[in-house]
């Protein structure tokens, strides 16, 4: 993309002004070599999405922005359901939910690196991952509903981790005003089996080393040191999820007809948020959310009791866990006064500042914890939200590296057994079970991630506390 | 080739389209792209059948609404299907997929298929006188 096409408000912040039916401008975070990567298609979506009805203050679009379909990958959007604002399927994305979490294990590098190949192995043979897996749940008609009710809170009384930790997941764990009526049955038939289940594409289970720390004191409030070993695992509300983004999309589709909603693009289907359709979509979004978190739970747990096999009496403290496809009722300050809107977040993570009452007492004076996945062979970040995020990009930033090369073209460059070997050469391990979907996923097809966390960094979104490189990952 | 398919470029995702002497040949050609996503076809072994229909008001939406019924069937039945026969009489799809359970070692799958989206969506005749259906899809 040229930066010429925008308006250059700092090093990282560009304008792209209203033109045509745009509400608001739409505005840019990231440096200028980033913008020059960009798909043109990003700033027409970013336009896109500013001309729906009841968007507040801007289209917003992260460092990590690329080409969606309807919303940009990386896009931020506030809508007013009092000013008949909308929410849209597609500004939540398929993978409703899809996020970060990320756990310490408080043990060196050096104790794990001799026996990294058993534990990769072990990993790989515990958790269900791919096409084709299944989880070590079967859920009937009763525990589905609960589960889509209660989300980690509901997977924790089932015995997966403790409620300890629900303290550290976004919303305490739980989506409020989830209404599983609201998911179809074929949504829920196609989640009877997949409860902890990792998924595939660029879903990954990683086991990384903290290897620098750019903010001691952030950094300790976290509990994070350098050479200690750290788990993440990148992944969202599986079948469920996609079934009510597809459920969803269709029904929208009419429903901004019948509003009068006209659509620059098919994919901004959406509905007003006080509409049937809207409350509808929010009620099950909101389901598919607390499948994503009860999924995830029930997966660090997994990870957890494979990794006691090999290191006795070694817990998983989780750091935090927080998603990147949402759309959220959130109490804001616009012009100094207190507001609520609804905020979606496609490919972009929340990000509240220091003393925000969602975060634990432990963080709240440190700021979110922000995770970013980098690829299965370059750094990930630990990041946290800063007190100006929130007058910038209603509390986002960026949500990992984002991809530079279609998938089509990564499987014609690379081979999945080379990407395997080349990793290995470099001491990271990786197991899958299948070369072609590596191949797809190869570092090289993505964004250089170290450029979008400075970008994030630089524009205020979010503030750097610590960089791990992967010792070894598991890919679906 | 008067039925054909092949997968076409997206930055994120990947696009899928088939030719067909008639739409409903050419749906079932993009029924086939889609699986190729996921597995070889050939080594998927058409011996189970499933029934599947679907209906739309618009030929566009009712690909969409297909491969989302595509997409449903192999996540709820764990299956894969290499074998496809397609009706469409005004607006509604009535079709038989052939295939079997998903064995990973054997079948390799690289990725599942989240969606189908309305992203490059397009159903019509072309000049040579062949259909095309085609549409992105989330992987």
């Amino acid at each position: 993309m040229d930066p010429a096409r925008l308006i250059r408000k700092s090093t990282t912040e560009w304008w792209l002004e209203p033109h045509g039916a745009m509400r608001v401008p739409g505005v840019l975070f990231a440096d200028e070599e980033l913008i020059r990567e960009m798909d043109d298609q990003v700033l027409d979506q970013m336009a896109g999405v500013a001309c729906l009805p009841g968007i507040v203050q801007a289209s917003f679009a992260m460092p990590d922005a690329h080409r969606g379909y309807g919303f940009p990958i990386g896009g931020v959007a506030a809508f007013d359901a009092d000013a008949g604002g909308v929410v849209s399927a597609g500004g939540v994305g398929f993978d409703i939910s899809c996020g970060v979490r990320t756990a310490l294990t408080k043990q060196p590098a050096d104790e794990i690196r001799p026996r990294l190949e058993r534990l990769a192995d072990l990993l790989l043979a515990r958790i269900p991952a791919g096409v084709g897996s299944r989880g070590p749940l079967r859920l009937g008609h009763g525990e589905l509903e609960a589960m889509l009710t209660d989300g980690a809170a509901w997977a924790v009384r089932c015995g997966y981790g403790t409620a300890r930790e629900l303290e550290r997941i976004e919303g305490r764990g739980v989506a409020a005003d989830a209404d599983p009526a609201q998911v179809s049955p074929q949504a829920k038939s196609r989640q009877a089996e997949e409860m902890g289940t990792l998924g595939s594409g660029n879903h990954y289970l990683e086991v990384q080393e903290i290897v620098e720390l750019y903010d001691a004191p952030l950094a300790a409030l976290y509990g994070l040191r350098v050479g200690e070993v750290a788990v993440s695992i990148h992944c969202g509300s599986r079948g469920l999820g996609h079934q009510v983004a597809t459920d969803y999309s269709r029904r929208m589709v009419a429903a901004a007809a019948r509003h009068g909603i006209a659509l620059p693009d098919r994919e901004l289907a959406c509905a007003p948020i006080c509409s049937e359709e809207g409350q509808a979509y929010l009620g099950a979004m909101n389901a598919a959310i607390n499948c994503a978190l009860a999924n995830r739970q029930i997966l660090l747990e997994l990870v957890r009791r494979a990794w006691r096999e090999l290191f006795r009496g070694v817990d998983l403290e989780l750091l935090y866990d927080v998603s990147h496809n949402t759309c959220r009722l959130e109490d804001v300050t616009l012009d100094g006064q207190p507001r609520a809107f609804y905020i979606h977040r496609k490919g972009a993570t929340r990000a509240f500042g220091p003393g925000h009452p969602d975060l634990p007492p432990e963080l709240r004076a440190a700021g979110q914890p922000v995770l970013i996945g980098g690829t299965m062979g370059t750094s990930s970040y630990i990041m946290a939200g800063t007190a100006e995020s929130a007058g910038r990009a209603w509390s986002s930033a960026c949500h990992g590296a984002g991809r530079t090369m279609s998938r089509t073209q990564a499987s014609r460059q690379w081979q999945g057994r080379a990407v395997m070997d080349d990793l290995a050469r470099h001491g990271i391990l990786i197991r899958t079970r299948s070369f072609r979907g590596l191949a797809e996923e190869a570092p090289g097809s993505y964004k250089d991630v170290d450029r979008v966390v400075a970008a994030t960094a630089a524009a205020g979104l979010a503030r750097k506390v610590a960089r791990l490189v992967p010792l070894a990952c598991v890919k679906g | 080739m008067m039925d054909a398919w092949e997968h076409f470029s997206h930055p994120a995702d990947v696009g899928v389209r088939g030719w067909g002497l008639t739409k409903a040949a050419a749906f079932a050609q993009c029924a086939l792209a889609l699986t190729a996503l996921i597995a070889d076809p050939a080594v998927i072994a058409p011996r189970l059948a499933v029934s599947l229909a679907c209906e739309a008001d618009h030929d566009e939406a009712l690909l969409v609404n297909w491969l989302s019924a595509l997409i449903c069937e192999m996540s709820v039945r764990n299956m894969l299907f290499s074998r496809f026969e397609v009706e469409i009489n005004d607006g509604r799809l009535n079709a038989t997929a052939w295939g079997e359970p998903v064995d990973p070692p054997r079948h390799q799958p690289a990725v599942e298929v989240k969606g189908a989206t309305y992203h490059a969506l397009r159903v019509g005749r072309l000049d040579d006188g062949r259909w095309l259906a085609q549409c992105v899809v989330d992987v």
